[in-house]
């Protein structure tokens, strides 16, 4: 309970263009929780990695109960006793739980031993799971169970979680706390990556702030405001979004009953969602990854159609219309996934305007691309919404993860939409970026759009969201004002509680 | 040890640069070859480079690079379309039979006709047939999703046998004295896709040019080709986009199946002349590799298309002259596209020569 | 015409001769695929085993070393394919296709001087009192060694995919390259394996055809058989013993549409010809809509970048 686990010493890498880490310096007692804290592109996914062996650092050292310690490669590293669990699962669809596990394993036992000492973890830590079970059929919880266990089953002397509750409700991460606290009474240590300051204080011994990858600042949460926390996290204080007063505008976007199953084998089938926003409206949609989201957002941008009644804009069927027919009437969407699905990686960025501004900004005429709009249109974009690049002929790719999003949120702002939906609109951006798309969000409000952000990020929905609701295996929740709502009552809704009563905005 | 790092951009230069740097690659490997085989690397490596454009009987030869180079450039350009969007007909060589049997079926119905309709009538024919044969492919996998590389691959050998059946039975000529193969059509003045033997010219180069322009303004110029190239860098956003993938698959496949029946027909009505057995000589594979010599790229193919049809001619010289074997320009054929592929590496990456300490 | 000329039991045997090379090359390619990666280049790989096989064991005497030479030579063609897709990112489709158009020309160019020879024969095995049994001896027990080997092929292969660690790997990088390099499997690894392996298999289905099936050397003698292994791993649903029920199947209708031909049938020998391609594809339209074998990373490219 007293040693120092795992000593790290000046750990540099560095990718083309960014250096992910930079001189990184800190220790992990034995059997204490300790946080990595930082915002999205600090460099904490960057060092984990270095310590699991997965990414070689460039320069600096690390070791392990007083000896040198550089895992080639992950197989290494539990061998030493380091386990991880990953932020987007390394799990195999097709595979079930046991198998999943096995894959984990440096030794696995026999299948039908490994899959009794699967049960007997799993009844012991509380996270009940079904070895024979395909893991593309369970949820994001469950899913996380699976990482966990395989983790335990090697008996690590350190556990690293990787932002572990971005894909759990407010109740799920209270079972996940009491299983990290009976592993840190058992002398594990855990190195608990987070960028959520009350989480944080709640189970973190001592906290390290990285920002830029850089160390910025040691500190033991529990003594540590979190208004500390954060600004050492971010640097410099931040625009908030101001919200603007409005009400009782029309109703927009009506969409009833409309239930839809998913274009993925593995996906969520969409159940009986009812809702309605009005002009002026942003309406917030929170719910654990993977309960519906991406499907919600194809109903409504088209590319999957539905009965034609199940969506209505003004009173207007819009179900069985495609994508474009969509834009024509003002429906815009912006989708999660930015790289592939938002835009296409290796196009111009000019060229990614026109993939979704054809229509409403009269880029093609008879059929022919009118380039020099589009350019103009791709410029536009990048001037209004502060997009940083050489210009409109650099592809997508090149982009920074915020300067895409702001690309691909500006592309369709500028546009006037009538009814806009996002998918994670602030996903994997700094928080500059991340304040002034909200901002962009809530000013396209203000002039009388209905808006609807769909995001895991819930103190992004409760800043810009009127109303707010959560989708849960497909369900939607009731639709509730958002000012006064408790994180009780909307650990609730995630969980799908209130799911039953029926909605009624 | 050697690292890869994928470029911000693609690299323009080296995407111009890299099918230059292959062909070169290629020569060398070519001539170790042949080097192999016996042969004088460099005299191999002139005659089928260089004698055919400007050796003593060049007057000969360059005119068979318009005869050579136009069904590859057509069938190439139609297959880039569909390559571009991810949808991979691989059985132009089968399209490009089909062409020709439907042209020259079309026609040889009217002999001795001398109608100024009868051309035509074998155009539209033989534009149809391909495409005919390429929808099957296409309309299974917009239905069922069945794999199109397979089923046109398949259609292939059918052709083949189909074709064999023709030129034994249904258009043999009935005054070729039992031999098999269909009359001459080259030879009959209302049918003939020559418009100038001598220079090489028939009605298949006039549509190649027609085909490498149209492609250049559809892909650059016209939504459709935005959609078929979005399609293929990203699915996803094409849907997203509003593209109707269904729709696509039928355009693409049936687009290079009829500009490989176009091909088919052109190529019976003129250069070869009649339907038989050994009409196909692989123009449908070959244009495989013109298509991604040519990156996809309409004058880009225009351009490998010559030069694989250099290949073909001076693989011809070389045989008759200095023995090579005729299956040593397939190979010579296949390192190129070997060579390419292996190439594009440093259009997307760069390629780094490290050496790293472990920390 | 005369039906009767058509002999079961000899057809049985017959097709199950007329399925080996098929077999092969499809539990080949079935690893491949399993993997995560499809090789186009089976074609191009069966018909560079048909000529190294034979030139080999035309030049050695003994058919044995040279089913060891095709699959040599399978595996070395199919290392070209692991290089430009595994190394060089190149795509897998093309990169196929090169491999075929390759194969094809090369062997064309090594079998210059075998055309018209005889190459050595393989005996068959001669089980006593087994092989001599009526009906049930020339079916099962009167065969060449390559053909029993197919058949244990398939079963091993099937016993690794199911049972063993290297095989649950193996399905772990074909089902999700970017988790399975997560927990420290060498992707490239794993796959160049499986693209060798892939390759042994279709070059020792080429010698068959030219050693024993045929027996002789003709340019392109493969005829699509490749192609047709490709298809029959779709057939199977990337299930071996699926595989070998397809490939006896395909067999079966090949050498029956050749009897048929021999026989005198009253169809024209050209549309009988066609048939297996066209079963091909009507196979494949039957069995399009059932994918859930299929492997999620089949055909992507994997670089583990950062």
């Amino acid at each position: 309970m007293t040693g120092t686990l795992l000593s790290i010493r000046g750990l540099t890498k560095a990718y083309p263009g960014v250096v992910a880490n930079d001189s990184v310096s800190f220790d992990i007692q034995e059997g204490e929780v300790h946080a990595l804290l930082g915002e999205n592109g600090a460099g904490k996914s960057t060092l984990v990695k270095m310590i699991y062996g997965l990414v070689k650092p460039d320069s600096g050292t690390m070791t392990w109960q007083g000896d040198p310690f550089a895992p080639p490669e992950p197989r290494a590293a539990r061998a030493t006793g380091v386990a991880m669990v990953f932020q987007h699962f390394s799990l195999f669809d097709a595979l079930n739980v046991a198998e999943n596990v096995a894959l984990g394993m440096e030794n696995p036992p026999p299948m039908r031993d490994l899959a009794t000492k699967i049960r007997s973890v799993s009844e012991n830590y509380g996270l009940p799971l079904d070895p024979d079970r395909t893991v593309g059929d369970l949820s994001a919880g469950e899913r996380q169970r699976v990482e966990i266990i395989r983790c335990l089953l090697q008996d690590p002397k350190l556990l690293i979680m990787d932002e572990p509750t971005s894909v759990l409700t407010p109740q799920e991460v209270e079972i996940l706390f009491k299983t990290l606290n009976k592993l840190k009474s058992e002398g594990t240590a855990i190195l608990y990556i987070s960028h959520k300051l009350e989480e944080i204080r709640a189970l973190c011994d001592h906290a390290t702030i990285l920002r830029l990858g850089k160390n910025v600042g040691t500190c033991i949460p529990a003594e540590t405001t979190a208004r500390d926390m954060a600004e050492m996290m971010v640097g410099d204080t931040l625009h908030t979004p101001t919200r603007s007063a409005k009400d009782g505008g029309a109703p927009v976007l009506e969409v009833r009953d409309l239930s839809l199953a998913s274009a993925n084998p593995f996906g969520t089938r969409l159940k009986n969602i009812t809702f309605t926003v009005h002009a002026g409206e942003i309406l917030g949609l929170g719910g654990v990854a993977g309960n519906g989201q991406d499907e919600l957002l194809a109903a409504l941008s088209g590319e999957a159609r539905s009965g034609s009644d199940t969506i209505t804009v003004k009173d207007a069927p819009v179900g069985h219309l495609g994508p474009n027919e969509r834009r024509a009437l003002g429906i815009l969407a912006a989708p999660e996934e930015r790289l592939g699905h938002a835009a296409a990686p290796d196009m111009s960025l000019s060229e990614n305007a026109l993939l979704t501004g054809a229509i409403r900004e009269n880029l093609t005429k008879n059929g022919f691309v009118d380039w020099a709009s589009t350019t103009s249109f791709a410029e536009r974009i990048i001037s209004a919404f502060d997009v940083r690049t050489p210009g409109p002929a650099s592809a997508a790719r090149s982009l920074s993860g915020g300067n895409l999003q702001k690309f691909v949120i500006g592309r369709e702002v500028l546009q006037n939409p009538q009814v806009l939906i996002v998918n994670q609109p602030t996903w994997g951006v700094d928080a500059a970026a991340a304040a002034a798309i909200r901002q962009s969000l809530l000013d396209l409000a203000a002039e009388g759009a209905a808006i609807v952000v769909i995001s895991q990020d819930l103190d992004e929905l409760m800043e810009i969201s009127d109303h707010f609701g959560a989708l849960n295996e497909g369900r939607l929740s009731d639709i509730r004002p958002a000012i006064g709502l408790s994180i009780d009552e909307i650990g609730l809704m995630m969980g799908g509680a209130d799911a039953s009563e029926g909605a009624a905005a | 040890m050697i690292a890869l790092e994928k470029r911000p951009e693609p690299s323009r230069l080296l995407a111009m640069g890299t099918p230059l740097i292959a062909v070169i690659v290629t020569m060398i490997a070519g001539g170790l070859l042949f080097a192999a085989l016996g042969k004088n690397p460099f005299e191999a490596i002139r005659t089928i480079f260089w004698d055919p454009l400007f050796g003593e009987y060049a007057f000969y030869y360059r005119p068979q690079l318009l005869v050579k180079g136009a069904p590859l450039v057509l069938i190439a350009i139609g297959l880039s379309l569909g390559f571009r969007a991810g949808i991979w007909n691989i059985g132009a060589e089968g399209q490009y039979t089909m062409g020709a049997i439907c042209g020259a079926g079309v026609g040889l119905a009217f002999y001795p006709s001398e109608s100024v309709l009868i051309f035509p009538a074998m155009v539209i024919a033989g534009a149809l047939g391909g495409w005919a044969w390429a929808m099957i492919p296409a309309l299974l996998k917009v239905k069922f999703g069945t794999n199109e590389i397979l089923v046109s691959l398949m259609l292939v050998y059918v052709a083949e046998q189909l074709l064999a059946s023709m030129s034994l039975g249904l258009l043999k000529n009935p005054q070729g004295f039992g031999f098999p193969g269909s009359r001459n059509i080259a030879e009959w003045d209302a049918a003939t896709s020559w418009i100038a033997q001598d220079y090489g010219m028939h009605w298949g180069v006039v549509a190649a040019m027609i085909a490498v322009i149209m492609a250049y303004v559809l892909l650059n110029r016209h939504i459709l080709g935005f959609n078929i190239r979005l399609t293929g860098e990203a699915p996803r956003a094409a849907r997203f986009a509003g593209v109707k993938p269904a729709r696509l698959i039928l355009f693409c496949l049936g687009m290079s199946g009829m500009l490989a029946g176009l091909a088919g027909l052109f190529e019976v009505a003129g250069p070869s002349g009649q339907v038989s057995i050994d009409f196909n000589v692989g123009y449908g594979f070959t244009a495989i590799i013109v298509a991604f010599l040519g990156r996809l790229h309409p004058v880009g193919i225009l351009l490998a298309g010559l030069l694989m049809a250099l290949t073909y001619i001076g693989g011809d010289i070389a045989e008759s002259q200095m023995g090579l074997p005729a299956a040593a320009i397939q190979v010579f054929q296949g390192m190129l596209l070997f060579f390419l592929l292996a190439l594009d590496l440093l259009t997307n990456y760069r390629v780094k020569f490290a050496v790293k300490g472990a920390a | 015409m005369d039906l009767s000329a058509i002999n079961p039991v000899l057809l049985i045997a017959s097709l199950m001769v007329a399925a080996t090379p098929l077999l092969l090359a499809a539990i080949g390619e079935l690893i491949v695929e399993k993997s995560g990666v499809l090789n186009l280049g089976v074609e191009g790989m069966m018909i560079t085993g048909a000529i190294a096989g034979f030139a080999v064991s035309v030049e050695t005497g003994s058919p044995y070393v040279g089913v060891l030479a095709a699959a040599f030579a399978g595996a070395a063609l199919s290392l070209l394919f692991a290089f430009l897709t595994q190394f060089a990112l190149a795509n897998q489709v093309a990169s196929g296709l090169a491999l075929t158009l390759f194969g094809l020309g090369l062997s064309a160019l090594m079998g210059q001087g075998y055309v018209g020879v005889r190459p050595p024969e393989m005996a068959r095995l001669d089980m006593p009192v087994l092989s001599d049994l009526p009906v049930v001896g020339p079916i099962l027990f009167s065969h060449d060694p390559i053909l029993y080997f197919g058949i244990a092929l398939t079963a091993g292969v099937w016993a690794f995919l199911k049972f063993t660690r290297g095989g649950l790997i193996l399905r772990a990088v074909g089902e999700n390259h970017d988790a399975a390099h997560a927990l420290g499997y060498n992707v490239m690894r794993v796959r160049v394996l499986a693209i060798l392996f892939g390759g042994a298999c279709a070059g020792v289905g080429g010698a068959y055809i030219s050693l024993i099936r045929v027996p002789q050397w003709t340019e392109g003698m493969t005829a699509g058989i490749g192609w047709i292994a490709l298809a029959l791993v779709v057939f199977a649903s990337w299930k071996p013993w699926r595989a070998l029920l397809g490939a006896y199947l395909f067999g079966g209708i090949n050498v029956l549409q050749l009897n048929l031909q021999a026989a005198g049938v009253a169809i024209p020998v050209e549309y009988l010809a066609m048939s297996p391609y066209l079963i091909t594809i009507l196979v494949l339209v039957i069995m399009s809509a059932d994918k859930s074998g299929a492997p999620a990373s089949l055909g992507r490219s994997f670089h583990a970048s950062q």
